[in-house]
């Protein structure tokens, strides 16, 4: 980067048009990660309106009010904000390169994520046991695609942390690990705000109605 | 015997004989050309032994340039079935007067134009437009390849897949008959029960993982790959037109993928987002489809506002005039692109104040684009005019663009736009700026940058005939629509009964047959050309006299592009360098670190288009293992850390020596 600013800085009289030594550019992994996490909260951007536009669409069935039990969500949440917090602790043990305590970590989070994929999965089999079932309503449908959707990649984040955990007790805390382990930790928190999001506008505010 | 027709239906799903359209004369001689065709192709390739060559060379490149080739090769061939099925359209409707019902039956021909539609934008625009960034941005900003080389290859065989799903619906049971939006409730299982809409879905769902991709990669490439200097205000305006038209990527295809999915779950699922009843708005559908959709035509207009730009500077021999308005001219309308979605239907009840906003959000757009237009105009002010042909085209669009966009600003009042919607002064508008803009400029740019990809430029006078046939032929098919619009004809109707309009589809039918000359043309100039390809042989790498940093190296480049980094001092690095006394290194070479080829892509893109299969026909086993294996072959991708090497000095040295040898050749 220096020696671009230095040149865009002092404009060099242009005798010099090509670098004799090597040229390193910059990794853009993290970059193009970050678009494609802005790409998928696009995703979500349309699942929430939708759900904002379809959610007081009851048909006469049941309604937020009715369906949704706070505590057990309240459990859900805090499961999901313990595991960014565990990650948290696997990144800075990455960046003491401590192999065993990364991987450790990263087992605990797994498990916390497991266990709000296993929670989610038993609110959606007691709704659709109650008969709010995703064909229901256009407002169940939303709620199911949108909740869904949220459940869906965190199961996605549990495989890929998995194939990491893999990697890095194979190849140790390598800079391509290294780099692999921050790209899911943005996926990782991603999730965790989306759920933020989520747990707001669609359970404290399906409640209130 | 018998058998249990459970296990039929469990293997096959809803795949049966009646899916072949073995009572459809057209159809069959249509499949039989392709499998000839087909057969020869693979057998031309197994004969000269061309497999290992294609699979080594093309299919598992990494290389952009090689990319870029290959995405505009699938370009050109989806543009002749896109355009066999405009040619069937403008037929039907010559003939259909009366007692006359043509030679399509109405089913068929919905399905037509919803191809035509559908092809045209997705697998011919888009992969030109793809194409062409892929093989010249990143040599515009003097870089070895994009930020994610086998994400790329990856992102054009799943676009490929897409294209596959499509022509497989030309035999294999059918495609939509809805439009190429699929607005539901038609596209509803209720209306559309049979698999047109679900090849729709999936076809589109496949491509669009693809150019969602190659997006991230173009945006990530522009912004950390570019040469030391070229700060953002010193990039070529092509290079500046395809980062606003992937931002537009990133930010549009991701509405796309989730309206489509939403509108499979409620064929496949049954929920109830867009039905008729339980509380669905199929109301959604249309405003989320055209959240994407509008800024789709963007994406596409875009870089060939680029590609103009880059012609007619070098054809002037000036600098762009007003480079900065012209960025910020791009920049503006990249954000515009955002806020006028409604424009495309007015009439669907939003109310007097939406419709006003977003009519004036419309008509502002056109302030930046005349901007643009009147930059061109300027640069072309006492400069030295070369007509070769990427300057014909350019001028050909700059006339035929600014009367579709005259009847776009029309179109955006929404009081007009209550007479005028659905008809064919909306098809007419539409097919102005998109054949004026988009496709002159993918003509422009294979014509301007053919030389730098292959060594060699492009026949003049095929091309000329090409361009002649094109642009004449372009006037003659759509002048007549917008009278036909006037008059209150509307879109996608088979049949007419009043005989009084029949003239003006002729002359339409005519100038449709003129545009196949135009295409035939362009195909003889590309055959032309290769067998000519000495005499028109490029040693110089720059047969434009350029501006911009592609034209520094060898046509075509080594697959390192630069043997040593570009160093940038101002917009137009190439041509400063010519002033400057820029001489070419040729010692000192060091090993170049590239990324390997690899078959990954290819092989998931496979994968993904079984799946899509699978889905579409309901063979739920076959769409659970191609998931699955898609799955498996990703992670095992992953688990391959030996993805580059370096290219040893000594290969280096003997490409650039025979450069140097080359060039000594002309002195």
């Amino acid at each position: 980067m220096s020696i671009v600013r230095e040149i865009a800085a002092r404009d060099l009289a242009p005798t010099r048009f090509y670098l004799t030594e090597d040229h390193h550019a910059e990794n853009g992994t993290m970059l193009g990660f970050w678009l494609y996490l802005m790409s998928d909260c696009l995703i979500f951007a349309v699942l929430f309106a939708t759900y904002g536009v379809l959610g007081r669409n009851y048909a006469a069935g049941p309604s937020g009010a009715d369906l949704f039990e706070l505590p057990v969500v309240a459990v859900n949440t805090s499961m999901l904000l313990f595991s960014s917090i565990t990650y948290g602790f696997a990144v800075l043990s990455m960046q003491k390169n401590r192999v065993n305590a990364t991987l450790g970590w990263l087992a605990v989070t797994g498990l916390f994520g497991a266990a709000f994929v296993g929670l989610e999965l038993s609110e959606f089999s007691h709704l659709i046991q109650e008969g709010a079932t995703p064909q229901r309503s256009a407002f169940l449908s939303s709620f199911f695609t949108l909740v869904g959707t949220h459940g869906l990649h965190v199961t996605c984040g549990i495989i890929w942390m998995v194939t990491l955990m893999a990697q890095v007790a194979r190849h140790g805390l390598s800079v391509a690990n290294k780099r692999r382990l921050m790209c899911l930790s943005m996926f990782w928190h991603f999730l965790d705000v989306v759920w933020i999001g989520v747990f707001s506008f669609v359970y404290l505010m399906g409640v209130l109605r | 015997m018998s058998i249990n027709p459970d296990l039929i239906k469990f293997i096959f799903g809803r795949l049966t004989w009646d899916a072949l359209p073995l009572d459809e004369p057209i159809l069959l001689v249509t499949f039989a050309f392709v499998a000839i065709g087909g057969i020869a192709v693979l057998g031309a390739v197994t004969y000269f032994r061309w497999w290992n060559y294609l699979w080594r060379e093309w299919f598992t490149s990494v290389d952009h340039k090689r990319i870029g080739v290959m995405y505009v090769i699938l370009g050109v061939v989806m543009l002749l079935r896109g355009f066999a099925d405009a040619l069937m359209m403008r037929a039907q409707q010559a003939l259909s007067f009366g007692a006359s019902h043509g030679y399509l039956p109405p089913h068929h021909y919905d399905q037509v134009f919803t191809a035509h539609g559908v092809i045209m934008i997705f697998f011919v625009a888009m992969p030109l437009v793809t194409g062409l960034m892929n093989l010249v941005v990143p040599l515009q900003i003097g870089a070895r390849d994009v930020a994610f080389p086998f994400l790329n290859n990856f992102s054009f065989w799943m676009t490929v897949g897409g294209a596959v799903l499509v022509m497989i619906s030309l035999f294999v049971g059918e495609f939509a008959r809805t439009g190429w939006l699929a607005y539901p409730p038609l596209s509803n299982l209720a209306y559309s029960p049979d698999v047109g809409v679900d090849y729709y879905i999936w076809s589109l769902q496949v491509a669009g993982v693809g150019t969602l991709l190659s997006g991230v990669n173009m945006v990530a490439t522009i912004v950390k790959l570019r040469a030391p200097g070229m700060t953002l205000m010193r990039m070529p305006i092509f290079t500046w037109t395809a980062l606003c038209t992937n931002v537009l990527i990133v930010a549009a295809f991701p509405v796309l993928t989730a309206v489509l999915a939403l509108l499979a779950l409620d064929r496949y699922v049954g929920t109830d987002f867009f039905v008729n009843d339980f509380g669905g708005n199929a109301m959604m559908y249309v405003n989320l489809i055209w959240i994407w959709g509008h800024p789709e035509v963007y994406i596409l207009i875009l870089p060939a506002f680029g590609v103009f730009s880059e012609v007619v500077s070098t054809f002037c021999g000036k600098r762009l005039f007003g480079y900065t308005s012209m960025v910020y001219a791009i920049v503006v309308i990249t954000i515009l692109a955002y806020i006028v979605w409604l424009h495309h239907f007015f009439t669907m009840g939003s109310g007097a104040s939406v419709n006003a906003f977003f009519g004036i959000t419309t008509m502002i757009i056109s302030v930046p684009t005349g901007a643009k237009i009147f930059n061109w105009l300027f640069t072309m002010y006492r400069g030295r005019i070369r007509f070769e042909l990427p300057m014909m085209w350019t001028i050909a669009f700059i006339i035929t663009f600014v009367i579709g966009g005259m009847t776009g600003v029309l179109l955006a009042v929404p009081p007009a736009d209550f007479v005028l919607h659905n008809s064919l002064f909306l098809v007419a508008h539409f097919h102005n700026v998109i054949i004026g803009g988009v496709v002159f400029g993918m003509f422009a740019g294979i014509n301007y940058w053919f030389p730098k990809a292959f060594g060699y430029t492009l026949d003049v006078f095929w091309g000329k005939m090409s361009f002649w046939f094109w642009v004449v032929g372009f006037y003659v098919a759509f002048m007549p629509l917008y009278v036909l619009g006037l008059m209150g004809v509307t879109r996608r109707v088979s049949h007419f009964d009043d005989g009084s309009l029949r003239i003006w589809f002729l002359i339409a039918a005519a100038g449709a047959a003129l545009i196949l000359c135009g295409i035939l043309s362009f195909l003889v100039q590309l055959a032309v050309s290769f067998l000519k390809r000495e005499e028109l042989r490029d040693l110089t790498g720059d047969p434009w006299n350029g501006r911009t940093l592609e034209w520094a190296t060898s046509s075509p480049p080594p697959a390192y592009n630069f043997a040593f980094t570009p160093l940038v001092h101002g917009p137009d690095a190439w041509w400063d360098m010519k002033q400057n006394g820029y001489v070419r290194p040729t010692s000192g070479f060091r090993p170049i670190h590239m990324p390997k080829n690899t078959g990954a892509g290819l092989i998931l893109a496979a994968f993904a288009t079984v799946t899509g299969f699978g889905l579409i026909w309901q063979i739920w086993w076959l769409a659970a293992l191609g998931f699955v294996a898609l799955i498996v072959g990703a992670i095992t991708h992953t688990f391959n850390y030996d993805r580059d090497f370096h290219v040893p000095v000594d290969d280096v040295t003997h490409v650039e020596d025979q450069r140097t040898k080359a060039l000594g050749s002309l002195a």
